[in-house]
């Protein structure tokens, strides 16, 4: 089962409810955090580190004794990363796609490929759940490839939960394709509700069912209540405004260690998740 | 012309919040947000737009099913699994959330069935605000080109700076460090990193701060809720002391900040005597005071 935990507007507690539902679940359980420009799950959970891997992408070179000039490889990149200028080419790693056009465009198989690393990838374990994470180097743009390369190694056979990135472009679509569940965590404040109506346009482009869960329930108003009364969209949790919770959070603590009542509300929120998403593979017994 | 970009790496720590509290306490000003992707700047400052245009940008195959002769060579070549093969009837078809745009199944198909039509990717506007002008855009859901909309946003600002003398430029960046915040932060003249004092805050402005220093641009931090935990407030300072980031404050926590959102309003204009606003006027003139805040940049 792969539950994707998305928001739209960023610090609204994605990674908070991620994590407290893995730790709730306790095993059989993966971690993806999939918010490679700022991951943060690893903060909370301490996972033990067993697996580094780069994530590369293919970027062209150019053999300059086998090219004619021909000028075929600048005109099919939409990106600008290979320009053919007198007697020279030059390319441009950064604005490249990886799409292959001018290696299976060039007649002269003078194009081949070398490998340029976007971010990393790192596997662990925390007591009996594993754990994944990427991240983006500093400088880099090309972030749904590592995502996509997170997701191969999702485990069929138990809870898959991704800590998706904010926003609903390209990069959170990477985090959300092919999830059984989104969760939707909000604020009830008027950017929390603003950004939330985009992510469920997102969900509902992607045909996933959804539900919402509000953190700092209280701090604003009952808009996102209404909204989600009027889209007809569960609400499955709600996390009151408490400034004890945020002191646990701005210590990098779990809040089901520190205040372990919430350990139960976690496991019925999975419930509920479960009942919503239906019939999947991998799902642990309660 | 100075140009303050407004960013924090993690998302929620009070940009936008921020950004409008400075504009309400600027003169001669322009909006600009560039967090084109969930832009929620327009929630507080009720622009009034005075022109709306489409953002064209990229492409998306279409595969014509008459034409296709269904040789599969498209599906062999396309690197983003964006080619499908459906049955009933059988036909080659494009995912287009998953079409990257790169137009190589269009120009390599022998039959040329494959059409590469232009795409509407969202709109941009330029309005009007009680505190000067403005430029915003949204991006469609699941789009991409991100960065290039942020680019254009900035572009279009730039022209409104220079038929206006406008002096300065504020820019409420995307949270992150990826393509729509490297597009943000080009040329200008600083940026402003609002931080809040958690473990993952902390981590997402260092993250943020090296990116500033990777494009050689001058960072500022200021620490919002630092009240929250004053541990990670002063590693976050003693971070930026080492890293050649000026500090220029801390704001306290205050619900004065979701009151004044839910009232369509910045903080200052809610009480501008308050503790937070107070707060939030110093880092305002430290900001100002900083050099590269003194530097004229060519429009």
């Amino acid at each position: 089962m792969i539950i994707s935990v998305a928001s739209g507007k960023g610090g609204t507690g994605k990674t908070t409810v991620a994590t407290n539902l893995a730790f709730s679940l306790g095993k059989n359980v993966q971690i993806m955090d999939c918010d490679v420009e700022e991951p943060n799950a690893h903060l909370f959970l301490d996972p033990a580190v067993t697996e580094t891997l780069p994530v590369v992408a293919p970027v062209p070179e150019v053999d300059p004794g086998k090219c004619t000039f021909c000028k075929k490889c600048m005109e099919i990149c939409r990106y600008g990363a290979i320009a053919v200028v007198a007697k020279k080419v030059l390319t441009f790693e950064e604005l490249c796609h990886s799409c292959g056009g001018c290696l299976a465009v060039c007649p002269e198989d003078a194009v081949s490929e070398k490998r340029r690393e976007l971010g990393i990838i790192e596997k662990g374990t925390i007591r009996e759940m594993s754990f994944i994470h990427g991240r983006l180097n500093i400088g880099q743009v090309m972030v749904p490839p590592i995502i996509k390369k997170i997701r191969t190694f999702t485990n069929h056979w138990s809870v898959n939960i991704i800590d998706a990135p904010p926003g609903t472009s390209c990069p959170v679509i990477a985090a959300m394709h092919g999830a059984d569940f989104v969760l939707l965590v909000t604020e009830p404040t008027p950017f929390g509700l603003h950004d939330l109506t985009l992510a469920v346009e997102a969900v509902k482009l992607l045909g996933i069912p959804h539900g919402i869960v509000i953190n700092r329930a209280g701090m604003g108003n009952d808009e996102v209540k209404r909204y989600a009364q009027n889209e007809g969209i569960d609400i499955l949790m709600e996390i009151p405004f408490s400034k004890e919770i945020a002191r646990v959070y701005s210590r990098g603590e779990m809040i089901v260690e520190k205040m372990p009542e919430y350990k139960q509300k976690f496991l019925d929120l999975f419930d509920r998740i479960q009942t919503l998403a239906g019939p999947v593979k991998g799902v642990v017994g309660q | 012309m100075k140009e303050l970009v407004i960013l924090s790496g993690k998302g929620g720590t009070g940009k936008t919040s921020l950004t409008a509290a400075f504009a309400s306490l600027s003169e001669h000003m322009i909006l600009c947000d560039a967090d084109v992707d969930a832009a929620d700047l327009h929630l507080l400052m009720e622009p009034d737009v005075q022109q709306r245009t489409d953002f064209v940008a990229g492409n998306e195959a279409v595969i014509d099913p008459d034409r296709c002769t269904q040789c599969g060579l498209c599906k062999d070549l396309c690197r983003f699994d964006a080619i499908l093969f459906d049955t009933e009837p059988d036909r080659f078809e494009v995912d287009p959330i998953a079409c990257e745009g790169c137009g190589v199944c269009h120009d390599l198909c022998p039959e040329q069935a494959i059409d590469f039509p232009q795409k509407t990717c969202g709109e941009w506007y330029i309005s009007d605000t009680r505190f000067g002008p403005m430029v915003h855009a949204r991006l469609g859901i699941a789009e991409e080109n991100s960065g290039r909309l942020v680019a254009l946003v900035r572009q279009e600002t730039q022209k409104i700076v220079s038929e206006k003398k406008i002096d300065l430029v504020l820019t409420d960046g995307p949270p992150g460090i990826g393509c729509p915040v490297i597009a943000s932060i080009g040329q200008s003249s600083a940026v402003l990193i609002v931080a809040e004092p958690t473990v993952s805050g902390r981590h997402d402005m260092e993250r943020v701060a090296r990116l500033a220093a990777h494009f050689k641009v001058p960072a500022m931090v200021c620490i919002n809720k630092y009240d929250l935990n004053p541990d990670q407030t002063e590693a976050i300072e003693a971070f930026a002391g080492m890293n050649d980031i000026a500090v220029t404050g801390r704001i306290p926590f205050d619900p004065a900040f979701t009151r004044s959102m839910i009232e369509k309003k910045t903080v200052i204009e809610t009480d501008d005597m308050s503790p937070v606003s107070l707060a939030i006027k110093s880092v305002w003139d430290r900001v100002m005071e900083h050099p590269a805040m003194k530097m004229e940049r060519l429009v």
